[in-house]
């Protein structure tokens, strides 16, 4: 009996390995080609049959892809617009969630229900009057006036996840705080944000990657070749090399290396992000 | 004595004044309320400002743009034109075109994505070594920007010495010569999809993996006790628990679809003669490369219906079925 159950279990557990591991290798097989291709010399990428494993491998692609057409350049942009973005949407955000979450005041419902009412705007839909606004503000072709829209557009989820999480803080400890004389900039500051460090992390995460690989926007906006951001480098990288694949995927490799690193490393913010939100529906 | 509650005590006292006239007059904590309601807007306001530049503001002109025959030139005339761009829309064949692609586009990835998405989430919900790194390894695609990966799609799906092809005639020998992936319309909506599902799949699974957790230990242990396979238990104890996480999935993954756009874009950039178009990459295409911006914001408002119509549908429909389960 017991040993008859017990080769059940291993069988069953074994099928199960076995159908995790063939799905994992039909996932991650593209990107093995795609840092395979990366790793082989110019005069190999057009061999035929392809092979997985370059035998000669090298990392000339990518000292190329890092020096040509200002790709050095295009990730710092990258980086900055990103991290400016973060740090006002998750201020703001923040801020806005708070007030929801603590003061009551006449009209408070309905702002909090027109900032949920944004995360039901499909954002192509905005793009003709953004940019047309984006021109009113002399913010076209402008790195940094990629920000504010950044920050307009991930705001609503930002909020409305903050929101949630302010919620849950009891409130004994801002009347504690409120006794000692303190006002609503220190309970905000020195109480709710050291508090919400994890749902902080979460949404700074999702902005932060969002920012980062932002492309239809930018691409709408920039024209001038100095204010390119990565994604936009990486697509007319293409253009500019015809063929040259592999570095076009040296690059790709580059841009994308920083967003599985930091998702790796926040996996579980990410996924706790992701299923209070989508769940909550 | 009672000098010290009249209102006309001397300046000097003022501060013991204010204290007393909220023991004894206004309401309890009046002030306390209003100083919560004054931080409250001060809180909201910055984020609401911006938030109602960018997102609120561009809503309303957007609805306006798409009633006029818009000139970008500075100074130029924009004149009203009522519902013109909407009746052009509904006689564009290449709009209808784009419809019908997008539409192949959720037939080809939705069901797969939850289907490949609930299998791996119930293969991922047990005590197993290595756990997280499957899961890890399953949103990879998820979290690559898209740029990436359709360049990366683009690749394989070439049509000389591209891997797919290789992998079809040379390696399996189930195609005579290469497809032409990317130079046809149904052949290129194929390769799109299968790249929308090796993306999305990773996406359904968490979810799916997180609301799987939620299903109490007890009750499959009890039905298993009671003798009930894995298939059973699925259907009877897991399933119903679930079914809110399905519909919401379902109804995300069918928005998402009709909102293809930048695979298509950038894989076929539509073509090859509009063959390819999506809604998405048809309304940029009018905004950005013939600056007709009244046209392109009426079809931006036409997909929003379209979406929001499917949506509504699929959440009767689950209401429905909801009721008829329970009653």
């Amino acid at each position: 009996m017991i040993t008859g159950s017990t080769r059940r279990r291993w069988t069953v557990t074994a099928a199960r390995y076995g159908a995790l591991v063939l799905a994992a290798a039909v996932l991650a097989l593209p990107f093995v080609y795609m840092v395979s291709t990366s790793l082989k010399p110019r005069t190999l990428l057009l061999e035929y049959p392809p092979t997985l494993v370059p035998a000669d491998p090298t990392l000339a692609n990518y000292a190329t892809a890092w020096g040509a057409n200002n790709f050095g350049r295009y990730f710092l942009n990258s980086a900055s617009v990103a991290l400016a973005t973060t740090v006002c949407t998750v201020l703001l955000a923040s801020m806005m969630a708070y007030s929801f979450a603590r003061f009551r005041y006449p009209g408070r419902g309905v702002l909090f229900a027109t900032v949920v009412l944004g995360l039901t705007i499909p954002t192509m839909l905005l793009i003709i009057p953004q940019f047309l606004l984006a021109k009113d503000l002399g913010l076209i072709d402008s790195l940094p006036g990629l920000v504010p829209f950044y920050v307009g557009t991930q705001l609503a989820f930002t909020t409305f996840l903050l929101r949630a999480f302010f919620e849950r803080i009891p409130r004994e400890l801002d009347e504690a705080m409120l006794i000692d004389g303190a006002g609503a900039w220190r309970r905000y500051w020195n109480l709710a944000l050291p508090l919400s460090k994890p749902a902080l992390a979460t949404t700074g995460i999702f902005v932060f990657l969002g920012s980062w690989d932002e492309f239809v926007w930018a691409l709408t906006v920039i024209n001038d070749v100095s204010n390119r951001t990565l994604p936009i480098g990486i697509a007319l990288f293409r253009g500019q090399h015809g063929t040259s694949w592999g570095l076009v995927f040296a690059a790709s490799v580059i841009a994308v290396l920083p967003v599985v690193v930091v998702y790796v490393l926040f996996q579980r913010h990410i996924v706790s992000g992701l299923t209070s939100g989508a769940l909550k529906g | 004595m009672t000098t010290t509650t009249t209102p006309s005590r001397p300046p000097t006292v003022a501060p013991g004044r204010a204290v007393g006239r909220r023991r004894t007059r206004g309401a309890p904590g009046s002030a306390a309320r209003r100083r919560a309601a004054v931080a409250g807007y001060a809180f909201a306001l910055p984020g609401f400002a911006v938030y109602a530049l960018i997102m609120l503001y561009p809503a309303v002109q957007a609805l306006l743009i798409s009633l006029r025959d818009y000139a970008i030139t500075p100074g130029a005339p924009s004149p009203w034109v009522g519902l013109e761009n909407y009746a052009r829309a509904l006689e564009d064949p290449v709009l209808l075109r784009s419809f019908v692609n997008a539409g192949f586009y959720m037939v080809a990835t939705v069901p797969a994505q939850v289907v490949i998405g609930l299998l791996l989430a119930v293969l991922l919900d047990a005590k197993l070594p290595g756990r997280t790194l499957f899961r890890v390894l399953f949103y990879l695609p998820v979290v690559t920007s898209w740029v990436v990966v359709s360049l990366l799609f683009q690749y394989l799906f070439a049509t000389d010495r591209g891997v797919v092809n290789w992998l079809l005639v040379d390696v399996t020998g189930l195609f005579d010569g290469d497809v032409a992936w990317l130079g046809e319309r149904w052949p290129a909506l194929v390769a799109i999809s299968v790249l929308g599902i090796w993306k999305g799949v990773g996406w359904s699974m968490i979810i799916f993996l997180a609301a799987l957790t939620g299903v109490p230990r007890e009750l499959h242990e009890a039905a298993a006790l009671d003798g009930a396979g894995a298939m059973r238990r699925f259907r009877y104890v897991s399933l119903p628990f679930i079914r809110g996480t399905l519909s919401t999935v379902l109804i995300l993954l069918v928005i998402g679809s009709f909102n293809v756009f930048i695979s298509v874009l950038l894989m076929t950039g539509g073509g090859p003669l509009d063959q390819t178009q999506v809604p998405l990459t048809y309304m940029y295409r009018q905004a950005f490369t013939f600056l007709d911006f009244g046209y392109g914001s009426a079809i931006s408002f036409l997909l929003t219906l379209v979406v929001l119509a499917l949506a509504a549908l699929q959440y009767g429909i689950t209401r429905r079925k909801a009721s008829e389960v329970d009653g």
